[in-house]
């Protein structure tokens, strides 16, 4: 309610500034120019919307694959710990903008390269989190598994993974959040279709008003992966309260 | 362990294999000692209680009754131990019948009779009808009758029972207490109770081993040498409280008629 308010106050603030102001709709264009250019265009921003949401969930899934498997293993051994950390973080620092144009050169214009940075954007939240939910699993959970004389495998499985399913749920909603910015970028180094091409010709060709518009699909692109997210979570992780302390 | 599942609340079979031998053991964390010089033997289907402040050591006995820690010095010789750790340990993910069923599933029972062989109990458990439950959904009374069936399904002769009912309501624990007394008398067991509840060692146990403040130590043992089921008014109840109370030397920091000792400080460990 109070989000649909803030909205509403946004965009007719900004509606306002545009049409009284008197901005140059080439450089600002109004929230119903907006609209208007995502009509017109409809039938160009299609694909392109199909085409970025194809590569963000496949990168998504790719990033949460990965991404479990390093958490697992890093929990699994120090060693592994050891080793893997510093690339693990390492790897936020690379700038994706960069290396974007890299990636499509040695993999070409294919999704590979996109899934790829995707992935890359996705999969740091995603394994930080899980690998700390890992962590916290009740201590005395995990002693009367000692004292059950249970396998690491079975700790793993019984106790450490389902304690840790919050904390990934949480890192797999950041990933979602971010991950259409990995799209974004692998797309501006080449593709033929994502909206982040279509936003790149739009600038180009001075539509500044439909560049908005792919703009707002990348937005709700990202609110949609986010709320279905939120939803899995909500089936998944069914234990603990929605509001108040508590959880494992 | 396989062939413990497979035969799950039995009695114990080998008598030897379900006594527990602690012979002048001593434990540190680091620089702090938790337990000298501690000798205890408990005899196969005896109940023992375990009583003394917060912080001696009293669940370092257990762990190394259940084999979890080494100790520094002396010796444990113990039969197989099952452990009900302090705070009951439910899974909160897993339905009551699911946690019950927890041991067994470890041992590498299928899921399926390991759930079958936990609902043979929920009835004598007064968990009828809460199978699917969370533990979350319990109360507080229920969420240990589902611990202490799991820790019995676990199927070893030897039972480590750390603070079972510490955190339930006075009125809750009297009831758990009672009910604990039965189903021990239903499936006997060699138990080690750890409690910091006078009243509750003396109700429940045969023996009551009374621990100094740490570095832990056996300061008495006395002999609860009454029938059961034991009043918590009766004379020789009382009498006997009032005597481990005072070998443990707190008559002067506990009012009169209240079992359990206050916890004098702030412990690094329980």
């Amino acid at each position: 309610m109070t989000a649909a308010l803030a909205l509403l106050a946004l965009v007719g603030g900004w509606e306002a500034l545009v049409r009284l102001g008197g901005v140059d709709p080439l450089i600002l264009p109004a929230p119903t120019q907006v609209l208007d250019a995502l009509w017109e265009d409809r039938s160009l921003l299609a694909p392109d919307l199909w085409a970025t949401t194809y590569e963000v969930v496949i990168g998504l899934g790719a990033a949460v694959l990965a991404g479990a498997a390093l958490a697992v293993a890093m929990h699994l051994s120090p060693a592994l710990r050891r080793a893997l950390r510093p690339l693990v973080i390492g790897s936020q620092a690379v700038p994706v903008p960069v290396i974007a144009p890299l990636v499509i050169l040695v993999l070409g214009f294919g999704l590979a390269p996109k899934v790829l940075l995707v992935a890359l954007v996705c999969f740091f939240p995603i394994t930080i989190n899980l690998y700390d939910g890992l962590r916290a699993a009740d201590p005395d959970a995990r002693r009367l598994l000692r004292s059950l004389q249970a396998s690491r495998w079975q700790a793993l499985r019984l106790v450490e993974a389902p304690a840790a399913l919050p904390n990934a749920f949480t890192g797999l909603k950041v990933a979602a959040a971010v991950a259409v910015i990995g799209a974004v970028f692998a797309e501006w180094a080449g593709a033929e279709r994502g909206l982040g091409r279509a936003l790149l010709t739009a600038n180009g060709q001075l539509e500044t008003a439909r560049a908005f518009a792919a703009t707002l699909l990348l937005f709700l692109l990202a609110i949609a992966l986010y709320g279905a997210c939120a939803l899995l979570e909500r089936r998944v992780v069914d234990w603990t309260p929605r509001t108040g302390p508590g959880g494992p | 362990m396989q062939s413990e599942a497979e035969a799950p609340v039995v009695e114990p079979r080998d008598v030897e294999a379900a006594a527990v031998e602690i012979d002048g053991v001593e434990v540190s964390y680091g620089a702090v000692q938790a337990l000298r010089g501690v000798t205890l033997r408990v005899a196969p289907g005896e109940i023992v209680a375990v009583v003394g402040p917060s912080g001696c050591g009293k669940s370092t006995l257990l762990e190394l009754v259940c084999g979890l820690i080494e100790p520094d010095a002396g010796r444990v010789r113990a039969g197989a131990a099952a452990l009900m750790p302090q705070r009951d340990a439910l899974l909160p993910w897993l339905s009551a019948l699911d946690n019950a069923a927890l041991a067994l599933r470890v041992a590498g029972v299928a899921r399926a009779s390991a759930r079958a062989a936990a609902h043979e109990h929920f009835a004598a458990f007064g968990l009828e009808g809460f199978e699917r439950a969370r533990p979350a959904a319990l109360s507080g009374g229920m969420r240990q009758r589902v611990a202490f069936l799991r820790t019995l399904l676990a199927g070893r002769p030897v039972l480590c029972l750390d603070e079972p009912f510490g955190a339930l309501d006075a009125l809750t624990r009297l009831q758990m207490q009672r009910w604990l007394e039965g189903a021990l008398a239903r499936e006997p067991r060699t138990v080690l109770l750890v409690t910091h509840d006078v009243e509750e060692a003396v109700l429940l146990a045969d023996r009551v081993a009374l621990l100094s403040p740490r570095p832990g130590r056996i300061v008495s043992v006395l002999d609860v040498a009454l029938p059961r089921p034991r009043a918590r008014d009766a004379r020789a109840v009382v009498e006997l409280r009032e005597r481990a109370l005072g070998v443990l030397g707190a008559d002067a920091a506990v009012s009169a008629g209240n079992g359990a000792l206050n916890d004098s400080a702030p412990e690094p460990r329980s």
